[in-house]
């Protein structure tokens, strides 16, 4: 396989482009294998390459019933930061932002990865002493954040709305410089890419219709590919989990399925360099240019629980009014498309990263709004849990017992109402 | 947008409604086990199909509803009143 370089690129430019290998294999399915993870998104794929790489695992599968980049890899908005507050959460995400750190040159694929600042806007005393208290947290565990006043802010960004005369005035931000945005497409291509060079076998239009159980253990899932026998096997299929579970024979799961809408307009010429997020008496919105140009955003949930791949209208009409009442230069830009896809909005808001009621499923789910930023650290202590058979102490917690521990993990402080965790 | 027939009002946009819930969930006794009450405030069918739910008539009458809906197709099965003698309760005449 060509490890992809300058010269790489010199030269297949001088020679027609003709000479590059395929990224990935197709490989058919084999009889068994010692890990199957079921799902190639990017926590999927996360996994299978951690653990080839890590776990030195030679006889992986990942099963995804659609195409690489097809489900929710390809419906975010790209956002990365680690500004968590709770213990077990701060460090597995700060974790994830210095894997995407180095993410380019470890895939050797360029992950387009931006670390142009997350600028939380503040609105009045109280929201500002929250994040005071988030942040400084953050930079007593050894991440990054600060809080800037309206002098700061006005000059990195200079075309908000700051009117005094606004509803909601802003008076400051929050603000983690080392976060940013990364190439959405990019990051599964990358990971599918150095997973395949580690011998892991990703085997696309595969979907999992059942599975067999003996002895408290899965032995084997049932595809429209044939039967694929594992000695382990992962789930990794957000959005979808409890249908998979269910289809196991394991009852109920502390989520619910609801669907998010994101938006892109035309492109436009540079005018935003950062992610900036807008969140105030109901309104919750966040935005950053592409680097076609594109301004993408997004908003709440649709409130409703949900599986159908499409976004309502409400929300739409929700967004857009966020977006021009906080930069109000976007009123006459044009929307391009907008999208919806599925998530495992969980009880409190926090992941699952566990096992299972049975003795080699592992399950990987529940990530909310947060699965994008997530999915390098997601990989890595997943395919930890998978080889060791036991949960990094970052994520001993978050695990599908803690609620009857009473131990929420709940950033928000929002309730057991999944749609309330945005 | 969907569009529910709310019983007292008639068919309204959901705009108008708030969206509570699985509608099925029956709550344990004040006194039952930690897995019992784990159970019904946490743990979740989540059906990808026709499901119960509540929803309250928020910029309407108020009243909470059983909805009965395809969480694929979104299409509304039924609609009643979660409490149908609440009218008679507080002295109307529905």
């Amino acid at each position: 396989m060509t490890r992809y370089s300058a010269w790489s690129v010199f030269w297949n430019g001088l020679t027609g482009q003709k000479n590059w290998d395929r990224a990935w294999r197709d490989p058919e399915p084999k009889k068994e294998y010692d890990v199957i993870i079921v799902g190639g998104g990017l926590h999927g794929l996360a996994t299978a390459y951690y653990l080839a790489k890590n776990h030195g695992q030679k006889n992986i599968a990942v099963v995804e019933k659609g195409w690489l980049g097809g489900g929710n890899a390809g419906r975010n908005t790209t956002i990365v930061r680690s500004n968590y507050f709770m213990k077990g959460n701060r460090e597995f995400y700060e974790h994830s932002l210095k894997l995407w750190e180095g993410l380019s040159h470890d895939l050797n694929y360029n992950v387009m990865f931006s670390q142009r600042s997350h600028i939380s806007l503040l609105h009045s005393p109280g929201a500002r002493d929250g994040a005071a208290r988030r942040y400084n947290t953050m930079r007593l565990t050894g991440s990054d954040g600060e809080i800037w006043g309206l002098d700061r802010l006005k000059k990195e960004v200079p075309h908000l709305n700051y009117s005094p005369n606004s509803r909601f005035p802003i008076i400051g931000a929050a603000v983690q410089q080392r976060a940013g945005t990364a190439r959405h497409d990019a990051v599964a291509w990358g990971y599918a890419r150095a997973a395949d060079q580690l011998g892991v076998d990703i085997i696309q239009q595969c979907e999992v219709t059942g599975t067999t159980t003996k002895n408290g253990k899965m032995v084997s899932v049932e595809t429209n590919r044939g039967t694929i026998k594992g000695k382990k096997i992962g789930f990794a299929v957000a959005g979808n989990t409890s249908r998979l579970w269910q289809m196991a024979g394991l009852g109920k799961l502390p989520i619910e399925t609801h669907k998010l809408q994101a938006f892109v307009s035309e492109p436009l010429k540079p005018l935003l360099d950062q992610v900036v997020v807008f969140g105030v008496g109901g309104a919750h919105f966040y935005i950053s240019q592409s680097d076609k140009g594109g301004m993408v955003f997004g908003g709440d949930l649709d409130w409703y629980k949900s599986y159908a791949q499409r976004g309502n209208l409400p929300i739409v009409q929700d967004v857009a009014e966020c977006a021009t009442s906080i930069l109000p230069c976007l009123g006459r830009v044009r929307l391009l498309r907008h999208w919806s896809g599925v998530m495992d909005m969980s009880m409190d808001g926090a992941p699952f990263l566990c096992k299972t009621p049975l003795d080699n499923l592992y399950l990987n789910a529940g990530w909310n709004y947060g699965g994008f930023k997530a999915s390098p650290a997601s990989g890595w202590y997943f395919a930890d849990l998978i080889a060791n058979d036991r949960p990094h102490d970052y994520i001993a917690n978050h695990d599908l017992k803690r609620f009857e521990r009473g131990y929420n993990l709940d950033e928000r402080g929002a309730g057991p109402d999944p749609k309330l965790h945005g | 947008m969907l569009r529910i027939q709310c019983p007292f009002c008639g068919e309204r946009d959901h705009s108008e409604f708030t969206y509570g819930g699985d509608g099925s969930i029956e709550y344990p006794a004040l006194d039952a086990s930690i897995e019992e009450w784990t159970e019904a405030v946490f743990m979740r069918e989540n059906i990808r199909g026709s499901q119960l739910e509540t929803w309250q008539h928020t910029s309407g009458c108020r009243s909470w509803l059983l909805v009965e809906r395809d969480t694929m197709t979104h299409e509304i099965h039924s609609v009643k009143l979660s409490h149908p003698d609440m009218g008679k309760a507080t002295g109307g005449n529905r």
